[in-house]
């Protein structure tokens, strides 16, 4: 299957479940509407008024009846409600090994960002048979990050991240809408997913130069922003160190504990003071209106590099050098300038 | 002549003349006429936007209009069919006019503050209508924030002080209705001897006086925002824009049972009268209204369920949910049961009735896939939810109140309309409705997003069908507005109880006299009694 034809049909990997779940909704629910419609043309032809002064049974109750029509409808729908819970559990964890990929709304387009740096607007290229997350945020006001034949939707909030995943089945090119209504030309906040072969998307990966991964970026904009002055890769610095701290518990100066994730380290960006490492006093400024989305999320790819690696348990190791620092997988320093992604990014 | 016309003892309608006597009137009958009056404009004006837009999206591409006008035709059309003309349909005409005559009263409890409401209500309505005649609102009537606080620059700061302003006749309407259902009642009229008309709408006058002050401040902390630039909804300005969504459904799910709750009390009259037979299961029809009243109040997450809530509140809100849809069913099946064993009748009410059971079955049963969670990512935001509520709005509201205006057109009128070309009508409704309305929910399985302008062109069909179906749907409701008006006029007289009904409103003249019976009745049975009525009504069994 090529992946620039438009393909439509269920094509992913939740979507087979979604799909068994949706036809046994239809089926149940048909026939116990069918059943009803019956009863009721049935009756209203047998029983149908012969002369004009007529009246009907008086039969008002029948306790059996009520509480079977109460208690099986509940039961039915107790089983109902579990399996669409599981479901919506699959559609909402991703698995471990997601590669993670970021996505910026604004009136009226996609910005999609692969962690090696391509750049992509309105389109989407994928493997097929690789789960993706998906972190998303918006610029201006909700979106809705809609693909029907992945069976997937979530909203796109300003201010803070959300996150859905998936994993194509099938190669092919997929509609991607904005799902919720977003302004003027909500309905041209368009685009396509292409899910492709694994050779042909790393043909496309080759292609398509990049600026540098998402984490090198970062690392100019970490010391561009003096972000370094304070943040030392070891505890001497007036700040915490950064080192190994993505995806880690850190504990707060109000005694709470949170996991340092996307999340976390966006709002310690934008809004520092809101959430303070234990032992530290509350001197960053802060960077909302100076950083565009797309630099808190090469920031972000930026401590992702130099925290643990995914799947692997690391001690921090506090006060040693850090000997990879520039070395790291991933940070490929000043990379070779070119076109960003399939698409030329118009700004 | 002259002479002749004084013998005629006076009705509401006789009592006093002028246009002075309406508009000063505290009669519950006569301003259940002026809502008539001024709902039936405003549906007409929804549904005037709903057709340009069912044009509109004849073709793929935005053609008829632009994408920007489309989207104030959406918002608008929303806007006018909810506050304008949904949530005062039933309650203020027919439960304005009835809730009295029902219970064996004189009036409702609060004569002037029901006029008082009637006024509220038209100047909420004239701000709304300065709003779009200012050039109209593109937030969609669900105002999502920060949308409408920072982005939108249309007149919603308008639009929502008209909404707001309405809201106060809600609430002196439901107060109205409760003191009324508690203080007034015929001697003998016990609670379990009501009719469920009178339950239902007590149901839904216990959520307009509880849900409505939400909904105020809400639209109020959107103007407040929008005008002062208060950080409140937007998070450029420090606030939470899911706040917002939580505000507005904690209104606005219980409003959807403000509108569906009395189609379900015209209803239940509706069946027994056209079967003369007992409600089937009177006590559980009753006790659903209210656990449907309550539970209400606790589902309004399940329109979030993609906003980005946690997925241990999304399962909470999903088991509520599904709590709430055992009273609806209960009540299907009752209603169902009632006709079962009748001497059933095929006049225009009951095919309106019988209409409302199978689109509100049809409504609900897609609101089990909307509860569903996994199941709901798929197809929110999409036809499929613009499908499931039109069923339950749309083929259940708007059928149980046509349904209701013809069963009670007679005693309102003093004249019967003309049974063939209504019961054309009902038939015309009912295939429009479900031409306009079915495809919608393939379109929405299918992905089309709702409140586009342009779309791609593999919905095109789907989308000529439901226009098609629109069409038709016009049709039908145009029709009723003439022959109604025409039977006013021209109908035979249609006597006390044409229907040979039990309620106590046709205990009485037809139209009813001013201060609506000449005796205050005193009660001996319970609701749908036929067997004590048998004689009075002269039926055999």
């Amino acid at each position: 299957m090529r992946s620039d034809i438009l393909t439509s049909g269920p094509a992913s990997s939740i979507s087979g479940e979604y799909e068994w779940f949706f036809w046994t909704m239809v089926i149940v629910c048909s026939a116990v509407a069918l059943l009803i419609a019956i009863i009721l043309i049935y009756s209203m032809i047998r029983f149908h008024r012969k002369r004009d002064n007529q009246m009907g049974s008086q039969r008002q109750l029948n306790i059996p009846l009520e509480v079977t029509w109460t208690v099986v409808p509940f039961f039915a729908f107790m089983g109902m409600f579990a399996y669409g819970s599981k479901l919506y559990f699959d559609i909402e964890r991703p698995p471990d090994n997601a590669v993670p990929i970021y996505v910026v709304g604004k009136q009226w387009m996609w910005k999609l960002q692969h962690p090696d740096g391509q750049r992509e607007i309105n389109e989407l290229h994928v493997p097929v048979n690789q789960p993706v997350k998906l972190t998303m945020v918006s610029q201006d006001v909700i979106h809705s990050f809609f693909v029907p034949d992945f069976r997937i939707k979530q909203d796109v909030l300003p201010g803070r991240y959300t996150s859905i995943w998936f994993e194509a089945t099938r190669a092919g090119k997929y509609h991607l809408f904005c799902a919720e209504y977003c302004g003027a030309k909500h309905s041209g906040m368009i685009g396509w997913i292409y899910a492709m072969e694994p050779h042909d998307y790393q043909a496309w990966l080759a292609d398509g130069g990049a600026e540098g991964s998402l984490a090198a970026q970062g690392e100019k904009l970490f010391h561009q922003y003096a972000c370094a002055n304070c943040h030392h890769f070891d505890d001497a610095g007036r700040c915490p160190n950064l080192r190994n701290l993505y995806g880690r518990p850190v504990e707060l100066n109000t005694g709470d504990t949170v996991i340092a994730d996307d999340s976390y380290i966006r709002e310690s960006i934008l809004d520092p003071r809101a959430k303070v490492v234990n032992g530290y006093q509350a001197i960053m400024p802060t960077f909302q209106g100076q950083l565009s989305e797309e630099q808190v999320v090469d920031l972000i790819s930026f401590i992702r590099a130099i925290g643990p690696r995914t799947g692997v348990e690391q001690h921090s190791n506090p006060g040693t050098v850090p000997k990879e620092y520039g070395s790291h997988k991933g940070i490929a320093g000043p990379g070779s300038s070119g076109i960003a992604g399939s698409k030329p990014e118009t700004r | 002549m002259q002479a002749a016309t004084s013998l005629v003892p006076k009705n509401y309608l006789t009592e006093k003349q002028g246009i002075l006597s309406w508009l000063f009137t505290t009669d519950h009958k006569r301003i259940g006429i002026l809502y008539t009056g001024s709902i039936t404009a405003f549906f007409f004006l929804g549904g005037f936007f709903a057709l340009l837009m069912r044009l509109e999206l004849l073709t793929p591409e935005t053609n008829l209009v632009q994408a920007e006008t489309y989207n104030k035709l959406f918002t608008m059309h929303g806007i006018i069919m909810v506050w304008f003309f949904l949530i005062p349909s039933i309650p203020n005409t027919l439960g304005n006019f009835f809730i009295p005559m029902a219970i064996g009263a004189k009036d409702l409890a609060f004569p002037k503050l029901n006029l008082l409401s009637w006024y509220v209500f038209m100047l909420g309505a004239g701000i709304t209508i300065y709003a779009l005649c200012r050039g109209g609102v593109d937030t969609g009537w669900t105002f999502y924030t920060p949308f409408s606080t920072s982005y939108s620059t249309t007149y919603v700061v308008a639009a929502a002080i008209g909404i707001l302003v309405n809201g106060f006749s809600s609430i002196a309407t439901g107060l109205n209705f409760i003191v009324t259902i508690h203080k007034m009642r015929a001697p003998g009229l016990t609670w379990f001897r009501l009719p469920i008309f009178c339950w239902s709408m007590y149901a839904t006058s216990m959520i307009l006086v509880l849900a409505t002050p939400v909904l105020a401040i809400t639209l109020l902390m959107v103007a407040v925002e929008r005008l002062a630039q208060v950080g409140i909804f937007d998070p450029a300005l420090g606030g939470d824009p899911v706040l917002f969504q939580h505000m507005f459904w904690f209104y606005s799910h219980p409003a959807v049972y403000i509108m569906v709750l009395p189609g379900m009390a015209v209803v239940s009259e509706i069946i027994p009268a056209f079967s003369r037979k007992p409600l089937f299961g009177y006590k559980a029809v009753a006790f659903s209204s209210i656990a449907i009243a309550v539970l209400g109040f606790f589902v309004w997450g399940h329109h979030m369920f993609v906003a980005g809530t946690s997925v241990y509140s999304a399962m909470t809100f999903s088991l509520l949910s599904y709590f709430i849809a055992v009273p609806s069913a209960i009540k299907v099946f009752n209603w169902t049961a009632t006709v079962y064993g009748g001497a059933v009748s095929w006049d225009t009410p009951m095919l309106y009735a019988v209409g409302f059971i199978g689109l509100f079955t049809i409504g609900g049963m897609t609101g089990l896939f909307l509860a569903a969670l996994g199941l709901d990512v798929h197809v929110t935001d999409t036809y499929f939810v613009i499908a499931h509520f039109h069923y339950i709005m749309v083929g259940g509201t708007v059928m149980a109140y046509l349904g209701g205006v013809h069963y009670w057109w007679p005693k309102i009128s003093g004249k019967m309309y003309p049974e063939g070309i209504a019961r054309l009508s009902a038939a015309t409704v009912f295939l429009g409705f479900n031409l306009t309305f079915f495809p919608q929910f393939i379109l929405g399985y299918l992905g089309m997003p709702r409140r586009y302008a342009a779309y791609p062109p593999e919905f095109h069909m789907l989308n000529v069908l439901s226009t098609a179906g629109a069409s038709i749907l016009a049709v039908g409701y145009v029709m009723p507005l003439f022959y109604l008006l025409w039977s006013w006029k021209y109908g035979p007289a249609a006597g006390p109880n044409p229907w040979r009904a039990t309620g106590l409103e046709w205990k009485t003249e037809s139209p009813p006299p001013k201060h609506n019976f000449e005796v205050t009745p005193v009660v001996t049975y319970g609701a749908y009694d036929y067997e004590a009525l048998k004689e009075e009504l002269q039926l055999v069994s």
